[in-house]
């Protein structure tokens, strides 16, 4: 399997997605080798074997990950001072994947998103094993919008072009990629992500210390809305400011916890100051770990307010939290979850309506807090692996062993 | 007319900046301006100390070396509360230098609001309470009244000349900017609109940002700008006119111009320079004012500082979160006054400090470079992140007290 990142190394979805994936597909049976593009010990993983295609250590500082190509910095071995940039690491990740398949056996070729895709197309050029590409995102998704790298547009292209199978994590991935990349629908499968409950329920308990002035606000009668995501232009963030805007000169108690880091934060910053909003708008920068739970814990209302959301498996461990989940129409996640709201990202009007109905209406909080946890629940990594497991069956050698 | 004098000001002034104050800490720990870490930037005390070394030692040094050199030399003083306090607290010989200065009876204080703040524009009951802090805190440190008085960073308008003339005072500073004064000099005493005994002294801004910005500026025409210039320069423009006001922080000497640019070895040749003239002289402020009668009547309704291109208010209250962050600031007057608790009634006057707000200033470009180079922080929005946290502690502290609900503002 071939992918960029996984935890505690991710910055982000994706390498909670692979990390899920592969374990899932271990627990059926797959041998997995699965190769990062950097060395990190990945103490926690002993359902496969990780392998670090350089000696690189990932940087994962907010900015620095998937999505970013300043992804990873030099350390130890100073090899070249060029691989900087992510072309080159992603040189450098194609030549060790050629080296490592050259004398072992393998089924089922697994790449993950354009990182990956030209290693795994070179692989399937020397060994001719099947090659599945996994879509998380495209170029116009993280480009929210706007024409995004032509670079890296050809390179998905081609990477789909190759594919033997596509998996797209929802139906509006499959969308883009029949529509803006002009692949037969027939080609790809819609394999949505999941949530591993039992990974969640470690022993964790909600500190109610952490964001104290959060719960001091909601004994106050606040409704807290989160939003935990990467603070850039995809995430549709300025208009979720702007509803707030307007949902607060209707009801004006609410706050929003924005969770995380990214370009956009100074902007998002004048313009809660612009709409007069600021102190209603808590920055917490990148946090991880308890504080990153609990900011779900505090949270009554969780928010994906993305313009271009392959999946979006916050929405999912917000509802773990017991949160009231309100998403895009434009946000995978939307087709696997019934009791939510759902908005086009554009309609501020619509989503402030929407937050001020969930924070007058104790009802409504209540019975979308509730149900949504019937829902969430039943999906599952298992099935998601089942899926995965159907469809390399469908290829000609029988057990899948991925690189 | 005789005499031709100059007056000095020197402005000395030390804010509490905000720490790095979390969402985290905001309603669990209220301390909000020291940092643990010496290492940090917004360590106030190794900032202090550094600017001690650089600054306040060698400079009143000098001062004092002139002072018992020549008996004609005089200048006055601005002197923040919150500068005597951290001073108080890391520093006690640089305080006490400062009272030596004071002692020779030829140094004036001026007065101003203790904790250095912009109140005059947002609560005037807060205002004067300032000013009272302030005169009690000279009064209990130098054993001296003030009669003169400078608002932050000189921001002036006819208002607040008509304040202190009914407060009392006989004298208040100001910027002497072109576009007021039109083709009238700043090198005379005037009179404030609309005041009976108050005289108002105009900085020569020229002559004052010749030193205080341009002196080790390399690209400036003038550099290297020799005692024998600037003395020139100074007078001919006290040429048939009888003050030039030099107004500036102090920091001026050692901190915004190093010692290795050669301020102090000028300074100190050009007051030696200066008096060599017998006409010459220096003044403090309220000498100033009792040697000068107002050359006329001078109006300024609309707010005039001595900042940037602009001279106006903006670099403080410009931007959408310097409003808001004062918004939230000044609305907490009333519940914080009214716990009578010293410690959280000084923490919000800090946070009243004008600096805050410069900090979060978003005019980059020309004026822009001069506030990078005084921030403590990554950017304006990290500024205001820090200080909006520490308001909502404050409303924490109050909800404490008063019960009364009030977290949102």
């Amino acid at each position: 399997m071939l992918g960029w990142e996984l935890p505690p190394h991710n910055s982000g979805g994706l390498g909670v997605a692979c990390y899920h994936l592969s374990k899932a597909l271990a627990l059926k049976g797959s041998s997995i080798d699965f190769i990062v593009p950097y060395s990190a010990p990945h103490d926690a993983i002993d359902f496969m074997t990780v392998h670090g295609a350089t000696k690189l250590s990932p940087l994962h500082k907010f900015g620095m990950g998937a999505y970013d190509s300043k992804f990873l910095k030099e350390t130890e071995e100073q090899t070249d001072s060029q691989s900087s940039t992510i072309r080159q690491i992603q040189k450098r990740y194609t030549q060790y994947v050629e080296e490592f398949i050259e004398d072992k056996e393998f089924d089922v070729i697994h790449a993950h998103d354009w990182l990956t895709m030209e290693a795994g197309m070179r692989a399937k050029e020397l060994t001719n094993l099947p090659l599945v590409v996994h879509v998380h995102a495209t170029e116009y998704d993280r480009a929210g919008g706007a024409s995004g790298n032509p670079i890296v547009h050809e390179i998905e292209y081609q990477g789909l072009m190759m594919a033997d199978r596509i998996f797209a994590v929802s139906n509006i991935t499959k969308q883009i990629i029949v529509e803006k990349y002009h692949i037969p629908a027939n080609k790809v499968e819609v394999v949505h992500n999941a949530i591993d409950v039992a990974d969640l329920n470690d022993g964790y308990e909600y500190d109610t210390r952490t964001y104290r002035y959060l719960e001091g606000l909601k004994d106050e009668g606040y409704t807290i809305l989160s939003v935990v995501t990467r603070l850039t232009v995809q995430k549709g963030l300025t208009y979720l400011m702007e509803a707030m805007a307007k949902a607060t000169s209707k009801y004006d108690r609410i706050a929003l916890l924005l969770v995380g880091d990214g370009e956009q934060r100074d902007e998002l910053v004048e313009l809660a100051a612009e709409y007069g909003i600021a102190d209603k708008i808590f920055f917490t920068g990148f946090i991880r770990g308890k504080q990153w739970r609990d900011a779900y814990g505090v949270s009554d209302v969780f928010v994906l307010s993305s313009i271009s959301e392959p999946f979006g498996l916050t929405a999912l461990e917000a509802a773990h939290h017991d949160n009231a989940i309100i998403v895009t129409h434009q946000s995978g996640v939307g087709e696997v979850l019934h009791s939510i709201f759902r908005y086009d990202f554009w309609d501020t009007d619509r989503l402030a309506d929407q937050i001020v109905g969930i924070a007058t209406s104790d009802a409504l909080k209540t019975s979308l807090r509730k149900n949504i946890r019937n829902e969430y629940a039943r999906l599952s990594w298992h099935d998601v692996a089942d899926s995965c497991m159907s469809h390399y069956r469908t290829f000609e050698k029988q057990t899948a062993v991925c690189v | 007319m005789s005499n031709r004098g100059i007056t000095l000001y020197l402005h000395v002034h030390q804010p509490f900046r905000v720490r790095n104050y979390s969402v985290f800490d905001t309603s669990i720990d209220h301390n909000y301006f020291v940092d643990s870490n010496p290492l940090s930037k917004t360590s106030n005390e190794q900032i202090f100390r550094k600017v001690a070394d650089k600054s306040y030692r060698p400079m009143n040094a000098l001062l004092e070396k002139l002072l018992e050199t020549h008996p004609e030399f005089k200048l006055s003083l601005s002197i923040t509360g919150t500068f005597i306090e951290q001073a108080e607290q890391w520093t006690p010989d640089v305080l006490d230098s400062f009272k030596r200065l004071v002692d020779t009876g030829r140094v004036e204080i001026v007065a101003e609001t203790y904790h250095h703040s912009l109140a005059f524009f947002y609560s005037r009951s807060e205002f004067e309470s300032q000013i009272e802090a302030h005169k009690a805190k000279i009064k209990e440190v130098f054993g001296v009244e003030t009669a003169v008085f400078r608002n932050t960073e000189l921001a002036y308008n006819d208002e607040l000349a008509q304040w202190a003339d009914e407060y009392g005072f006989k004298g208040i500073l100001a910027e002497g900017w072109d576009k007021v004064l039109d083709w009238r000099s700043p090198n005379f005493a005037y009179q404030p609109e609309g005041t009976k005994n108050i005289g108002l002294l105009l900085k020569n801004y020229k002559l004052s940002d010749d030193l205080a910005f341009r002196f080790s500026n390399r690209s400036w025409k003038e550099w290297p700008l020799t005692v024998d210039k600037f003395t020139s320069w100074v007078e001919a423009s006290a040429k048939d006119q009888p003050l030039i006001n030099l107004f500036m922080d102090y920091e001026t000497f050692g901190e915004h111009q190093w010692h290795d640019t050669g301020i102090f070895d000028f300074f100190e040749e050009f007051v030696q320079k200066w008096l060599a003239q017998p006409e010459h002289v220096f003044y403090t402020v309220s000498d100033a004012l009792e040697a000068h009668e107002p050359a006329g009547t001078l109006s300024m309704p609309q707010t005039v500082t001595w900042a940037d291109t602009e001279r106006d208010l903006t670099a403080w209250t410009g931007n959408s979160m310097q409003q808001e962050a004062m918004r939230y600031l000044y609305a907490l007057e009333d519940d914080v006054l009214r716990t009578g608790d010293d410690e959280l009634i000084a923490d919000w006057r800090k946070l009243q400090t004008s600096d805050h707000a410069y900090y979060m200033c978003t005019k980059w470009f020309t004026d822009g470079d001069v506030h990078a180079y005084f921030s403590p922080y990554d950017s304006p929005y990290d500024a205001f992140l820090f200080y909006l946290n520490a308001i909502r502690d404050v409303r924490w502290r109050l909800h404490e007290y008063h019960k009364t609900g009030g977290l949102g503002g």
